[in-house]
């Protein structure tokens, strides 16, 4: 092996290179010797410059791209022996024309050997990390503007963190590129990990944040080739199970974050949940989702894993925004994705409410009601505070004499609620926020006052899912603290803009504590519930087989009486 | 704090178990496994009449020489074991109590996962984190 290298070495290469190739590793030889230029020192002290182009690549820069190449060190080791520059001393252009190959070839499987080269191989990959490297060789890239084409691995976990950390810093790109045939330009070494299929070009171009530095990630044409191999696969099994209508052309060419949902995944997952459950304000109960997802085929801990992240209140149930996200997480995961270890904030219920405020219905569900329904909110509100009793006949004109005044009143009383629900229930306004929310869903007829306190009672909030001890709770903590409220302003409308100010807000700090123990008291109760269901199934199973047990007794010992 | 924290099904066989991994971990789970007594001995002495007033909290199991075994029940028979260092003696009593409190609301959580079947063995990675935040810093 040695001597073949070393006779390559010393006549020229004898690997025959194609142009693709070529000009790629001339350019990753550029850049080694280019970046050691500025080093410390070129390799071995003995580094002569015999070899034809009359450079040498550091060996910090190599050593670099071989670990990136995601290699094991043995293999590395190997290849740095074989390609001959232990022998020489340095890294030739020819040593490392031959390293490429030999990495390449294990890349692909191949054994390390010489004759490993004298076949056709595609490129090396490389992996290589957030660091100088990058800036190093993604600016070079750049200039480059090289048509070689190199393919890129799904990324290991760790990258993959990375690229949670990068996905700021993606940016555009055009897709120029077709997807799977011949990626024209690759910057080469970038980590890359395009949740190919759903992603549209549209999504991508609301991540550009730092171009600056990365402007070289000319992602992914290469990357999107790559791509394009794998998602297929894992696209026919998720068409089977989920009859996804998925492109596998569309590779998005923004690797950015896979955790990102798009338009178009948003939708989908919109009308799958909506299969499941109608009213979108409601949840999923667990069983019917596990269901749901067990066709998915994905192995039981790791569904479990992902219900865990995405159930962020951990109550048994997914609303919307926990659905989306944990089928989002289901999808990256067939496609190849490590799960994360933690749920990513673009997929944090709060984020994806406040990140697709259109309603797929008609109820302005998602919408950022701060502004967009104060008129709405009021009479509402008030109406709560106002009735004790159901009274339907005043409502219409209480509406609108309060309207105007106490719009006001409660716009200043009610903190301008945040864009996103948070998951957990908070301070009264989101409440009576998220209630009003809900109104718009029922119609604006005179029935409104009949259904504003049913409303309370049995509409489930799209925040956080609701059960029936929680509404009942809630709604008695509504009923308290609307007593107080209803005494200050009820009164004349036009006094109530500071009185109820400074009410609703200390209601509010002893309505979190309320609503707080509240649901530590439901999930207990929850959890012996649901414990005790699991034992009465199996009592119920021991007592079927005693069941059993006693007829067959019976059936032995009829004949014996007939008899 | 603690040294080795064990949740025991009604059955009586673990659902999870862990420890701190610098000693023989098999003392640990014998210690345990022994304590399952005195926790049976402890429920049956509340008499079935009070069973729905029994507190679940259970104290002390009993004390070795450098152990102390604590019991907690819930009111499905899923028993909480935990051994704790006898040389931390500022741990007390409402320390301990709080520490329960925590394992239980994560096997709730735990409960509440649809794809957990009660009966297996606890996988969950937030429960293992909660676990470990509780047990003891060596040095």
């Amino acid at each position: 092996m040695e001597a073949a290298a070393g006779a390559g070495c010393g006549s020229g290469p004898p690997l025959l290179l194609s142009e693709g190739e070529q000009q790629c590793y001339s350019e990753l030889f550029a850049r080694c010797t280019g970046a050691a230029s500025g080093g410390p020192g070129s390799g071995p002290p003995e580094a002569s410059r015999a070899a034809p182009s009359a450079a040498t690549a550091a060996a910090g820069p190599v050593a670099d791209l071989f670990r990136a190449s995601q290699l094991p060190a043995e293999t590395l080791h190997q290849i740095t022996e074989l390609c001959g520059a232990k022998r020489v001393g340095y890294f030739g252009p020819t040593q490392f024309y031959i390293a490429l190959k030999l990495i390449a070839a294990a890349q692909s499987g191949l054994p390390v050997r010489i004759e490993s080269i004298k076949c056709e191989l595609p490129l090396p990959r490389f992996m290589m990390s957030k660091t100088d490297s990058d800036i190093r060789f993604g600016n070079s890239a750049e200039l480059h503007g090289t048509k070689t084409q190199i393919p890129y691995l799904i990324s290991e976990k760790n990258t993959f963190k990375r690229m949670d950390d990068e996905d700021k810093q993606q940016e555009t790109q055009s897709p120029t590129m077709s997807p799977l045939a011949s990626p024209p330009s690759s910057p080469p070494h970038y980590q890359r990990v395009p949740l190919s299929h759903g992603y549209s070009k549209l999504r991508s171009s609301t991540e550009q944040m730092h171009p600056a530095p990365y402007e070289a990630r000319q992602p992914e044409g290469p990357s999107s080739g790559n791509q394009g191999t794998k998602p297929p696969r894992h696209q026919a099994s998720l068409i089977r199970s989920f009859s996804v209508e998925r492109e596998p052309q569309d590779n998005s060419n923004y690797p950015d974050e896979p955790w990102r949902i798009t338009e178009e995944q948003r939708e989908y997952y919109v009308n799958q949940f909506r299969s499941l459950q109608p009213d979108p304000s409601s949840f999923i109960s667990g069983s019917v989702a596990k269901n749901f997802f067990t066709k998915s085929k994905l192995s039981i801990p790791e569904l479990s894993y992902i219900w865990e992240l995405s159930d962020a209140d951990c109550d048994g149930a997914l609303t919307l925004p926990e659905f989306c996200a944990a089928f989002h997480l289901i999808v990256a995961r067939k496609n190849g994705y490590p799960l994360p270890e933690g749920l990513p904030p673009t997929l944090q219920p709060e984020y994806l409410q406040a990140a697709f405020p259109k309603p797929k219905w008609e109820c302005a569900l998602f919408d950022s009601y701060s502004e967009s329904m104060p008129a709405n909110q009021q009479p509402h509100d008030l109406n709560r505070m106002e009735l004790s009793i159901k009274d339907v006949a005043d409502f219409p004109v209480s509406t609108e004499d309060m309207t105007g005044d106490d719009k006001q009143a409660t716009k200043s009383g009610l903190l301008p609620p945040p864009p996103a629900l948070p998951p957990r229930p908070c301070p009264s306004q989101s409440e009576q926020a998220s209630e009003a929310e809900l109104h718009p869903q029922l119609n604006r007829a005179s029935s409104q006052a009949a259904e504003s306190s049913p409303t309370k009672k049995d509409t489930p909030y799209s925040q956080p899912p609701s059960k029936p001890i929680r509404r009942k709770l809630r709604s008695e903590n509504q009923a308290t603290e609307n007593q107080e409220p209803s005494t200050t302003v009820g009164g004349p409308a036009s006094v109530a803009t500071v009185k109820p100010h400074p009410i609703v807000q200390k209601q509010s700090s002893k309505q979190k504590k309320a609503i707080q123990t509240a649901i530590r008291k439901n999930k207990e109760a929850n959890a012996v519930l649901a414990r005790l269901n699991s034992e009465l199934q199996q009592q119920l199973k021991e007592v079927h087989q005693e069941r059993i047990a006693l007829e067959n007794q019976l059936e032995q010992l009829r004949p014996v009486t007939v008899l | 704090m603690a040294v080795c924290v064990a949740v025991i099904a009604k059955e009586n066989y673990p659902l999870y178990i862990r420890s701190v991994p610098t000693e023989n971990e098999l003392k640990f789970h014998y210690m345990v496994h022994t304590s399952l007594d005195v926790v049976d001995e402890k429920i049956s002495a509340m008499g079935k009449a009070l069973v729905d007033q029994r507190e679940l909290y259970l104290g002390l199991l009993y004390p070795t020489e450098d152990y102390k075994v604590y019991g907690y029940v819930t009111n499905s028979k899923v028993k909480f074991v935990m051994v704790v260092d006898s040389s931390n003696t500022a741990l007390r009593d409402n320390e301990i109590r709080s520490m329960f409190r925590k394992l239980h609301n994560s096997y709730t959580d735990v409960m509440c996962n649809p794809f957990y079947n009660p009966g297996d063995r606890i996988q969950s990675r937030a429960f293992d984190s909660m676990v470990t935040s509780m047990m003891i810093q060596v040095c």
